[in-house]
């Protein structure tokens, strides 16, 4: 189990490590970064000076070695636009994305499951065959499109629900929270329903297909034969094997929706970290643009840890062949 | 006088596809006493699995019961609601299929499973019941039961996971097990054992059972009476020595010449010429007759229907004493 988690954890650092070249050649293809930081009229020996304190005359790998090193403390340098250290931004802006989703994907998670065992245990009921309409839908509606349609209907036409804006927040240390205030949890409901609307399709299919296929399979055949209730064949027996692949692929896809936020927070104005880095790329904001990569690809591959782990708890083969290497 | 402990009378069964109605199984009848087994053989596709899942009440869509009627102890159970035949299930018929690597749930403990199909059927506690498996689980002979209770499906040997399987059919002590060629699946070394565990079970409890099986070497070791079916009918039914020792029927006789191990005498294996037709295309008269090194006119026009012959009953046109008058008895 330990040399199994370790063998990952090197994994994931490999893959950060590739996605740090990645972002620190974004500061190389983007243009000279002293003219992003100096005015037009500064002499030649100025612009020298400020190349020099930063480190920009060194070789590259010393270059990358010094970015690597810095970023690993979450130091990721200075934002030109706002003149202020890019992980204060991103701090900032982290808990407003993050509680968005969260909330998406309990939202996802949910209603995904729900809907995806109705339509599995009834198969040919109209509500079954509505759920598989609509979830076509879901899949096939690009998302800013259903941000502004909820906004039309919920804000606009019936005035229900915030348009923008996370609402009041409570500041719990340096983390802000919107599920303290009744305006805050307002403010939530639609970025979640837009941000997860497209993941609650993917686990409702996923779900469904799941669970139709372990209907099939001989131990809920024996299990109904050995005269156990349909209730605790259905949800005992085969909602439990049915969940297995389904939290990996909900667990992965946290990282897309975080990933996927940027959209729903550009829709709601939603001042999370997406929003951050659409107005980087307006700006040409490098050290943003570039933290923001490495932050969405740490959290990407930690969920990708976290749920190879969650794995090995759920399905007791997986942890016997495991703690027994081959 | 007691009822057998399963009665079957006239079953038919059909699939509806979507082209055409499919007989898989054309009017059987047999019978199972209490502490009896009955064996059950044929050709891939005769019927054997389907009249077993018929019987338990499991035959799932498309598939259908069309006809006749199945008694377990002299009560009716093929027109009983879900609900009621669910009860039946498990705790009055015993179930095990081929496969025991893929008969138990692998996300739980065999214990759960086993407590779990106990307190279905009785009100037993859950520490009752717990106590209860573990000597289900000895009695089968998985060692150490108190420790390996808690073990998982994939923590087992092939062998030593048909064993939980057979624990769990009988653990509320059924009247009828039905073993769906419980050993195929098996090693050759466990399955002698498997065998001799179900004999012994039902045995010791008086239990019926019904084994389906490919293996005429099974057969003639442990089953009492046994039927040869061939597609989707009995072609042969009775006591086991006078089966395989008198097979009278042309496909009986086809298949015992097959067994090598009988009494030691007769080494070849003998091969019957042909398949058996699909359910599709059954011929007219005896579904045998493409096959039939004894067939004659009337074979190809009239279906032949059981008769009884000393303790066998055989449905095949040459042991017609005259047409249609013993047609109406079954074996006994
Ligand atoms: N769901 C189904 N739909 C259509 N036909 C079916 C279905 N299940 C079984 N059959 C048909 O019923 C017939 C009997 O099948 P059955 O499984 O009882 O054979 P079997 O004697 O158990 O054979 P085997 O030795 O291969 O297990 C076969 O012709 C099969 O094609
Ligand atoms: S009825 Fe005719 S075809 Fe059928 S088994 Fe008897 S002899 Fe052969
Ligand atoms: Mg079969």
């Amino acid at each position: 189990m330990l040399a199994f988690t370790l063998r990952r954890a090197i994994q994931a650092i490999g893959v950060l490590i590739a996605v740090g070249i990645i972002s620190f050649s974004m500061f190389r293809f983007a243009g000279d970064p002293v003219n992003q930081i100096v005015s037009i009229d500064t002499s030649a020996a100025e612009r020298e000076a400020v190349r020099k304190s930063l480190g920009l005359d060194d070789p590259v790998v010393v270059q990358f070695a010094r970015y690597f090193g810095n970023a690993a403390q979450f130091k990721f340098g200075v934002s030109y636009q706002f003149r202020q250290p890019v992980s204060n931004l991103l701090a900032d802006r982290m808990p407003a994305t993050l509680e968005l989703a969260i909330c998406a994907t309990i939202f996802a998670m949910v209603f995904g499951i729900l809907m995806g065992v109705y339509s599995a245990l009834r198969r040919e009921s109209a509500l079954a065959k509505l759920f598989q309409a609509v979830s076509l839908i879901g899949i096939s509606l690009p998302t800013f499109l259903i941000g502004i349609l909820l906004i039309y209907l919920f804000s606009v036409t019936l005035g229900w629900l915030p348009s923008f804006g996370r609402g009041d927040v409570v500041r719990l240390g340096w983390w802000t929270t919107g599920l303290l205030t009744l305006s805050g949890l307002k403010a939530l409901i639609l970025p979640s329903i837009t941000l997860g609307l497209f993941q609650l399709t993917l686990i409702m299919r996923l779900v469904r297909a799941e669970m139709l296929e372990v209907l099939r399979t001989d131990y809920i055949r024996f299990a109904r034969a050995r005269g156990l209730t349909t209730r605790a064949i259905h949800f005992g027996h085969a909602l439990k094997n049915t969940l297995v692949p389904v939290i990996t692929v909900a667990g992965l896809q946290f990282g897309s929706v975080i990933a996927f936020a940027i959209i729903t927070e550009t829709v709601f104005q939603w001042p999370g970290m997406g929003l951050l880095f659409v107005q980087a790329v307006q700006n040409v904001d490098i050290p943003i643009m570039a933290a923001y990569l490495l932050m969405v690809s740490l959290i990407f591959v930690t969920i990708n840890l976290v749920v190879d782990l969650l794995y090995t708890i759920v399905d007791p083969r997986l942890r016997s062949t495991i703690s027994r290497p081959a | 006088m007691t009822p057998p402990v399963l009665s079957v009378r006239n079953l038919e069964v059909e699939f509806h596809t979507r082209r055409s109605v499919l007989h898989a199984i054309n009017g059987i009848s047999f019978d199972i006493a209490k502490g009896e087994v009955l064996g059950v053989v044929g050709e891939s596709g005769a019927g054997k699995s389907v009249t077993g899942l018929a019987v338990i009440g499991l035959l799932d869509p498309p598939g259908r019961i069309a006809g006749g009627e199945i008694h377990l102890s002299g009560m009716r159970i093929d027109h009983l609601p879900p609900e009621e035949i669910r009860r039946i299930r498990g705790k009055r018929i015993g179930m095990i299929f081929q496969d025991p690597l893929t008969s138990l749930n692998p996300l739980y403990r065999i214990g759960d499973q086993i407590v779990e199909t106990i307190r279905t059927h009785t009100n037993l506690t859950e520490t009752a019941a717990r106590k209860r498996a573990i000597d289900l689980l000895a009695e089968v002979g998985i060692p150490a039961p108190e420790k390996r209770i808690d073990a998982y499906p994939h923590e087992f040997s092939g062998g030593m996971r048909q064993r939980v399987v057979i624990a769990l059919a009988i653990c509320a002590e059924p009247e009828l097990i039905i073993a769906d060629e419980p050993t195929t699946a098996l090693d050759v070394s466990v399955q002698a054992q498997i065998i001799s565990l179900i004999k012994r079970l039902g045995r010791d409890h008086g239990t019926a059972v019904m084994l389906v099986t490919h293996d005429m070497g099974v057969i003639a070791e442990t089953s009492d009476r046994v039927a040869v079916m061939y597609s989707g009918r009995i072609a042969e039914i009775g006591p086991v020595q006078d089966v395989v020792q008198n097979p009278l029927h042309p496909y009986a006789k086809g298949l015992m010449g097959a067994i090598p191990t009988l009494a030691g005498e007769d080494k070849r294996l003998v091969q019957i010429p042909g398949s058996m037709p699909r359910l599709s295309a059954i011929p007219q008269g005896c579904p045998f007759n493409p096959r039939c090194g004894f067939v004659f006119d009337r074979c190809r026009v009239e279906r032949p229907e059981p008769v009884v012959r000393g303790r066998q009953a055989v449905a095949c046109h040459l042991y017609d004493a005259a047409p249609n008058d013993v047609a109406k008895e079954t074996a006994a």
